[in-house]
């Protein structure tokens, strides 16, 4: 409990409510986070961009925990998220640590990542009836508001494989916000989508995007979307930001000669 | 006279029907046997494949080399050290147990494949989806992992339920006298060995055909509930 408290007067006050400290990911002997020092406003709309393997979706993993950090300290909410505070000393965290960082945050998968055995609305009230410990009539309500405002109410009873890619990705978004997140992380979350399908997805994270209070964080290659939603662009580069600034700084005038290489290499693929 | 059953040898058909029920003396004891192996490969194969996804490489690797050895040696193999060398070290146990022991020792390699298979073959992105949710590791397991591997987990158990019953034969080197075991009993009796001989290998095939039709049936009726396992 004591926890939660903290985590809610941090995030109120002014400072950031993601912190990446000097920390570095590892693959082998590939490094994928680089000392990378990185932070986050509460309420804050951060898109990443970079070429793959940058370690944009690495930053993502690392929130939602499900890729651990080898150096560094991560904050959220003034917290440690890998670490736990035992004295002054900062020691490894534990799954019961880890649990209760994780219920801060919520996240949307390239590959959608539904339950594919579980209806639509059973995929938004299994969590947080067995997780949050809402009863089952109150998550089928909320789980029916949240269809409602990705638009598939109609959809609740069916099995994904029956939606369409860009359904499936709506109810992606639903499930993570079922369980009242504080940072949605959004995992190139339309990379996976045909064409035609991008649209339906953007405008749900879009509607998100006026939240005052939600902050998020978005790995896309849609550049024109990142540059409506955005209050800052992080142009990741070799597991460290190369550049970060406004949407209308980093499309129109970027410094760095590797982001305008990459920028034009997105923004005009014919070249 | 078998089983308290005389045979009738004055004509060929004569002969077929009187040893039928002869014959089904001995099916039972096949069925049986293959019942009880397959109700043994399913528990150690379930202890085997969770030996094999241990954490610790200790206790995968021992899992993993038995498993090895078991698939790689002949079931009689297993057979003859069950029932010959058991003995030796104080444990004798009775010839049909043995039997259906070896048996499913035997296909516990096999199914313990199966169960892994089965688990490996949900998406990884399950699990973590599971855990960005903060599902609990046992909820994750019961509720997320199994539903998904339980439908392709059980009808390849039971193409190897059909394949322990065409190996139950084999016991019959340890006295078990199971179908083929009695068959061939009348023949040595009687001298004539094709009558029933034909009549086991047909009985065997409708009996094959007839899992092999309930397999299919499970593959196609099991509840799904929208998992495509394409």
């Amino acid at each position: 409990m004591n926890n939660a408290t903290e985590i809610r007067d941090a995030t109120e006050s002014s400072d950031p409510i993601i912190k990446f400290d000097k920390v570095v990911k590892r693959f082998g002997d590939h490094v994928v986070l680089d000392e990378l020092d990185f932070e986050v406003q509460r309420g804050e709309k951060v898109t990443i961009i970079g070429p793959s393997g940058s370690g944009k979706s690495t930053v993502l993993r690392v929130l939602m925990t499900l890729e651990p950090i080898n150096d560094g300290v991560v904050y959220v909410g003034g917290e440690p998220l890998w670490h736990q505070r035992r004295g002054d000393e900062l020691i490894p965290a534990g799954e019961p640590h880890l649990r209760e960082m994780r219920s801060h945050m919520g996240m949307v998968f390239q590959q959608f990542n539904l339950f594919p055995h579980m209806t639509v609305l059973r995929n938004l009230t299994e969590a947080p009836v067995q997780v949050l410990g809402i009863n089952k009539a109150e998550a089928k309500k909320r789980g029916m508001e949240l269809l409602e405002m990705v638009g598939l109410t109609d959809q609740a009873d069916k099995y994904p494989h029956q939606l369409s890619g860009g359904q499936q990705q709506r109810v992606g978004i639903a499930r993570a916000l079922a369980m009242r997140p504080k940072v949605m992380l959004f995992d190139e979350p339309t990379s996976a989508l045909d064409p035609e399908l991008v649209g339906e997805v953007l405008n749900v994270i879009r509607s998100l995007a006026d939240e005052h209070d939600l902050t998020m964080l978005l790995v896309t290659h849609e550049m024109h979307f990142a540059r409506q939603v955005s209050d800052r662009i992080c142009f990741f580069d070799q597991g460290r930001i190369k550049e970060q600034g406004k949407p209308e700084d980093i499309f129109t005038a970027p410094k760095e000669e590797r982001t305008k290489a990459f920028l034009k290499a997105v923004l005009d693929p014919d070249d | 006279m078998f089983f308290g059953i005389e045979w009738d040898t004055s004509s060929q058909w004569a002969f077929a029907v009187s040893i039928f029920p002869i014959l089904l003396h001995g099916l039972v004891i096949t069925l049986e046997a293959t019942v009880v192996g397959f109700f043994i490969a399913l528990a150690l194969g379930l202890v085997l494949a969770a030996l094999k996804s241990a954490p610790t490489r200790f206790i995968r690797w021992p899992a993993k080399l038995l498993t090895e050895f078991i698939r790689d040696t002949p079931l009689l193999i297993q057979l003859f050290f069950l029932f010959y060398v058991l003995p030796e070290f104080g444990l004798t146990l009775p010839a049909f147990l043995t039997g259906a022991l070896a048996l499913g020792v035997q296909y516990s390699a096999y199914t313990s494949e199966v169960y892994r298979g089965g688990l490996e073959a949900v998406a990884s992105g399950q699990r973590e989806a599971a855990r960005a949710l903060n599902l609990a590791p046992a909820r994750t397991f019961t509720h997320i992992i199994l539903p998904q591997a339980i439908p392709r987990i059980i009808p390849a158990l039971g193409n190897y339920l059909v394949s322990i019953m065409k190996d139950v034969p084999v016991l019959g080197v340890v006295t078990v006298l199971e179908m083929l075991g009695v068959a061939r009993i009348i023949g040595d009796r009687t001298g004539g060995y094709l009558i029933p001989l034909t009549m086991v290998g047909g009985i065997y095939l409708i009996l094959t055909i007839i899992a092999s039709l309930g397999v299919r049936y499970l593959d196609t009726h099991l509840p799904k509930r929208g998992l495509s396992l394409k």
